[in-house]
């Protein structure tokens, strides 16, 4: 009896998720839809170079028409959501290129970054709270300050100093990002050290609890070693929350993306999305705003299944 | 942006383990925070008590001093004394930060409020809503709002405020939730107090004193948010004495003048341990309280 009672709310709970995920990217789309209908000006005076361009009226209704802007708004709506669920993302007003495709050529960049600067961050979260909840009341006070020293750390800050070290000073890595290894370096960094020192803050507590709890005294009794205790009972306490949290660390890597990668002169989503917001190239920020939310959706639907992992608990719900 | 959840669940660690704590230690990082607290009201509200230069004030034969005794932080390429302009900054960096706490502080608690004491119909709307906001992480949507109203302080501002919202909001609603089906709401019920008196003596109380913790830390975030905008050239614009335009600035001599840039960030960094450390000190008392 316990079997189909079980699966039936899998396949629901998933079917939910799914909905879910279509419901707020359609949300997604139509409110970056009609916020950018409150942009003052014309749209058509943008694309052909603002307001300064004296542009003619037959050029204007060339590209009002060529855009679909003379259409009811109604329709240019509906027309967005089509080509949007089509994967089509418009083309840019600025660059006169397709936005999928300059999109997808950005999108490995950051994603290297990123993902770089998570593993780099978990890392030295990581290794910072074992330490210090290894080396007593001093070494949990040193800890404990420099998580929160470097979760303060603004990107923009935390990278000039670091060119300002080792590309000035030191001049053993280059100020920006070259490709290859060593232009990487620094990036990685500056994102990574801000969020080492928040997911530090996280899974300390929950460490020093798991590992002052029964079941660590048990799984020692059965002749577990400390260090095989520590990795595969206690740091999955610990890991809980901070997976929880994985949403909030992903906005942050994405504001830091759109940092880093401006002063580090590194292409990318996040300097892409700058210079778009700059010039006020519409369809290349929409574009990036619904990749940025396909990717938030993913995510969290991922995060589900690490929690389920990592605390068995929740896969019988 | 959830970075108050964040918070949230470092004050739900805390209070597990809280009672193990010593009070000594706490209160040397508590002294300090308050002291460099104290300093920087002080330099936003009468800087030149603090700093009895003027910020503007340019001397060309005087540009690009490395830091010295006269000049403590240094000059910048006009000879402007970076000291005095620092401490100029603060009240507007301060106040950047306070507004757009205010206006996300606000915004949530509207949400939250009515999510959580409505219930129902509203709260599933209210939920959606949060849930699509969410979807814009971290700068997103403040840049969003910049792209629609152009960039500028009062922009920056309100963008940073509007982007802290849904985090709030969240809070909130999980906060008086919580605090509806709590033992003690329920024991007043039981002893038959009237729905409005449980409101005004049990939930609101309950719910609104996390909000000093919520706020304190949250005005570190949004200066170090709104410095962030200064700084790509989308907020305050230099020579304004604003920390981010500072470091915007200083940015093109980053080679031959690190102290343009080191010491406008050293003040963000120092604003935002400060709100941190205080923020947590208050939600400890609190807890004791």
């Amino acid at each position: 009896m316990a079997e189909p009672v079980r699966r039936t709310p899998a396949l629901r709970r998933l079917a939910a998720r799914l909905g879910g995920a279509v419901f707020v990217l359609w949300a997604v789309a139509t409110l970056t839809f009609f916020a950018v209908r409150l942009i003052p000006g014309d749209p058509a005076e943008a694309i052909l170079g603002g307001p300064g361009s004296q542009a003619s009226a037959e050029a204007l209704a060339s590209v009002r028409a060529e855009y679909g802007l003379d259409q009811p708004i109604l329709v240019q709506y509906l027309a967005q959501l089509g080509r949007l669920a089509g994967g089509d993302l418009g083309r840019s007003y600025a660059l006169k290129l397709d936005v999928g495709p300059l999109v997808l050529s950005q999108l490995g960049g950051t994603l290297v970054l990123a993902g770089l600067a998570l593993a780099l961050a978990w890392l030295i979260a990581l290794a910072l709270a074992t330490w210090s909840t290894r080396g007593g009341r001093i070494a949990a006070r040193v800890g404990s300050g420099l998580e929160i020293v470097a979760a303060s750390l603004p990107h923009f800050w935390l990278a000039t100093a670091l060119i300002v070290l080792f590309s000035i000073w030191l001049g053993v890595l280059p100020p920006i990002s070259t490709p290859g290894p060593a232009g990487l370096v620094l990036p990685v960094l500056t994102l990574a050290l801000p969020l080492a020192g928040f997911l530090g803050q996280i899974i300390r507590e929950p460490l020093l609890t798991a590992l002052e709890s029964p079941f660590v005294l048990s799984a020692l009794a059965r002749g577990e070693s400390a260090r095989g205790v520590r990795w595969n009972h206690a740091i999955r306490h610990a890991a809980i929350p901070a997976i929880s949290l994985s949403g909030w660390a992903f906005g942050s890597l994405i504001s830091g993306a759109v940092v880093v990668e401006t002063v580090f002169a590194r292409p990318g989503l996040g300097r892409t999305l700058l210079n778009a917001v700059t010039v006020r190239d519409v369809p290349v920020v929409i574009g990036v705003v619904m990749v940025v939310a396909v990717a938030y959706i993913l995510m969290t639907l991922l995060t589900d299944a690490a929690t389920r992992i990592a605390d068995p608990r929740t896969r019988a719900r | 942006m959830s970075d108050l959840e964040l918070q949230a669940e470092l004050g739900l660690g805390a209070r597990r383990q809280g009672a193990t704590r010593r009070p000594r230690r706490i209160a040397v990082a508590e002294g300090l925070a308050g002291a460099v607290a104290l300093f920087l009201v002080l330099s936003a509200v009468m800087p030149q008590l603090v700093a009895p230069g003027d910020p503007l004030a340019i001397d060309p034969l005087q540009a690009f001093q490395p830091p010295s005794l006269p000049h403590w932080f240094g000059t910048d390429e006009s000879g402007r004394d970076l000291y005095t302009r620092v401490v100029h900054g603060t009240g507007n960096s301060l106040l950047i930060g306070v507004l757009a706490t205010t206006i996300g502080l606000g915004l949530g608690v509207l949400l939250g409020t009515l999510a959580g004491m409505l219930g129902g119909f509203v709260d599933f709307t209210v939920n959606r809503v949060l849930e699509v906001l969410f979807a814009f992480p971290g700068l997103l949507l403040a840049l969003l709002v910049i792209l629609i109203y152009g960039p500028g302080v009062a922009t920056a501002t309100i963008a940073v405020g509007l982007s802290t919202a849904p985090g709030y909001a969240r809070i909130i609603r999980a906060q008086l939730v919580q605090v509806r089906s709590s033992a003690f709401v329920e024991a007043a019920t039981v002893q038959g107090l009237t729905p409005r008196r449980i409101l005004a003596r049990h939930i609101l109380p309950n719910t609104l004193a996390p909000l000093l913790v919520l706020a304190t830390l949250g005005v570190g975030q949004a200066i170090v948010w709104a410095t962030a905008l200064s700084y790509l050239g989308l907020g305050a614009q230099p020579p304004a004495a604003e920390w981010g335009a500072m470091l915007s600035a200083g940015r093109t001599y980053i080679t031959s003048a690190w102290w343009m840039s080191f010491f406008p960030g050293l003040f963000i960094v120092l604003t935002a341990v400060t709100a941190t450390t205080l923020g947590r000190a208050i939600e400890r008392r609190m807890r004791h309280a």
